[in-house]
Formats: structure tokens, C-alpha cells, sequence
């Protein structure tokens, strides 16, 4: 009810279902959002890694290189 | 930078890193406004405030259906053109589709439960829906069981163009059978039969988790990218740590 008020209009007797439906896509989005920024700084740390152990492509550029 | 050019994994992480900022904040921006717009839409004379649950459900459904789609054509690329990063984007689409599907799944179940009397009904939507999430799941699986690379891109490959065949299945499945599921209301020949005050909140928001899937899934495919040179830099390592035993 408190968060339909502050919406200017009343979610109804069924606030909890639509509550539960918008904060449950949140959750999910941002576990997914959250997972691959984790994966991303993963991959480059174990790309640095592996370029400060001596490992080169077998073009001879840095795994790193973007340009 | 023409089509071609993307065929080079270099090249593709390099757009991917300039496009990825503007592509997050338009899909912020999108969300924000699409949000702000289903928070002010009226309520429904029959659903009431319920049908607020309807514009995050139905985007959710619309990509769920649409990833797979993306996945089959990047199946296309696998198996006929062998393009480098056609893999690639069917790997890292896989577990955002899964996502999508699943949260098309629990919303509808939300909305289902105040409005048909039930979380669940085994109607023909949303069992083929329910298939397509045990499809996407098949899918990660066997990229993560089989060791090979090129045998599991085959394998998933040919999953894809097969699971393909259940999509125009849930699209139609409203009108070949009776559900207890509504008919197309936005996509259908003869124009919409929603309000304004409830179908630009709901096209608002399918844009935005268009854009939503567009940056998450150059964002993975940039991880697979770099998964891969990860993998072939110690796949290196280990050859010349043995030619050096040896």
C-alpha cells in the first residue's frame, strides 16, 4: 500500500503480486548485470596473469589488445 | 567498418568496448522512463492494478522467445558459414535467455494467480513456454559438459534449429488450441486492441529490455571472447611446459 501511495495511485488488494513481480525481475536482472561484470574482470585478470607468466599469442598481441 | 569486419574477434571486442557505455545508459534512461509510465498508467476495468504486472511480463516473454530466435540464426552461422563468432553469441545469449524465460514464467504465474485462481494451469502457452526454458537449460548444459569446443558448438547448434520449431508452437499455440491464455493483443493482423494509456508503457518497455539484452549480450560475448583466449593461452602454456619435459 505504501509503495502505491508514493506511486500516486493504489496497487489494490493483489500489491504483494505485483510487488513481488517487479522486485523479483530486479533481483534477477542485476544478479545478471552483477555476473557478467564478475566474469569480465575474471577473464582479464587471468588473461594478465597468464601474459605476466610469459604466455603470447601466437600473433604475437596482447590478449588485452582492443584496438 | 563493414559485416565482414565483425567476423574478426578483435575487431567485434573493440566495438563492443566503445558501444557498451552508450548502450548501458540508454537502457538506464529507457527503463527509468518506461518504469516512471507503468507506475502512472491507469488501472485496468477488468485486472485493476494487476495489469501493472503485464509490462514487465510481457517484455519478458516477447525476448524470451526472441533470444532463441537470435541463437538459431547464430546456429545458421555455426553449422553452415562456420562464422568465428557464431558460437560465441549463441553461448553467451544462452543464460540471458534462460533469465528472460524464467522471469516470463514466475511473472505470468504472479499475474495468473489474482486473475485465473491459479499459479499454474497445464494450458498449451504456457507449457511450450515451459519447454523452451527446459530447452535453454539443455543448451548451457552441454556447453558445460562437453570438453571439446567445436563438438559442443555442433551439438548446441543443432539443439537450437531443432528447439526453433517449438517458437511459432508458443506463438500460435493461443489460436490452435484453447487456453486458458488471452490472444495476441499487441502483434496481431488487424493492429492492437490495447488502450494508449497501456500499450505505449508496454512498447516503452519492450524497447527498453530489447536494449537490455543487446548490452548484456555484448557484454557476455566479449567474456566468451576472452574465456577462449584464456583457455588457447594455457592450452600454450601446457604444450611448451611438455615439449620442454620431453
Amino acid at each position: 500500500m505504501a509503495l502505491g501511495t508514493s506511486l500516486g495511485t493504489s496497487l489494490g488488494p493483489y500489491a504483494s503480486f505485483i510487488a513481488t513481480s517487479y522486485m523479483l525481475v530486479a533481483a534477477v536482472v542485476l544478479m545478471l548485470i552483477a555476473w557478467i561484470a564478475m566474469d569480465y574482470r575474471r577473464q582479464k585478470r587471468q588473461l594478465h596473469e597468464l601474459e605476466s607468466g610469459g604466455a603470447v599469442r601466437r600473433s604475437g598481441r596482447s590478449a588485452m589488445d582492443l584496438k | 567498418m563493414t559485416l565482414i569486419d565483425l567476423a574478426n574477434p578483435t575487431r567485434f571486442l573493440s566495438l563492443a568496448t566503445r558501444l557498451l557505455p552508450w548502450l548501458a545508459a540508454a537502457t538506464a534512461i529507457l527503463l527509468a522512463i518506461g518504469l516512471y509510465q507503468a507506475a502512472m498508467a491507469p488501472d485496468d476495468y477488468q485486472q485493476g492494478a494487476t495489469v501493472k504486472i503485464m509490462f514487465i511480463h510481457v517484455p519478458n516473454a516477447w525476448l524470451s522467445m526472441f533470444v532463441w530466435g537470435v541463437m538459431s540464426v547464430a546456429a545458421l552461422g555455426t553449422l553452415v558459414w562456420r562464422h568465428p563468432l557464431a558460437d560465441v553469441a549463441a553461448k553467451a545469449a544462452a543464460p540471458i535467455g534462460a533469465s528472460f524465460t524464467f522471469l516470463a514464467l514466475v511473472t505470468g504465474s504472479l499475474w495468473g494467480r489474482p486473475m485465473w485462481g491459479t499459479y499454474w494451469e497445464w494450458d498449451a502457452r504456457l507449457t511450450s513456454v515451459l519447454i523452451l526454458f527446459l530447452m535453454y537449460l539443455g543448451l548451457i548444459a552441454i556447453w558445460r559438459a562437453v570438453e571439446d569446443q567445436s563438438r559442443a558448438a555442433r551439438a548446441a547448434a543443432v539443439l537450437t534449429l531443432v528447439g526453433a520449431i517449438n517458437l511459432p508452437i508458443i506463438k500460435f499455440s493461443v489460436d490452435w488450441w484453447n487456453t486458458l491464455h488471452q490472444p495476441a493483443s499487441v502483434f496481431r493482423t488487424g493492429g492492437s486492441t490495447l488502450d494508449r494509456a497501456f500499450l505505449i508503457p508496454l512498447l516503452v518497455m519492450g524497447v527498453a529490455f530489447m536494449f537490455l539484452f543487446v548490452t548484456l549480450h555484448l557484454a557476455a560475448m566479449r567474456n566468451e571472447i576472452l574465456r577462449r583466449r584464456v583457455r588457447s593461452l594455457q592450452m600454450m602454456q601446457v604444450a611448451q611446459t611438455g615439449g620442454r619435459m620431453a
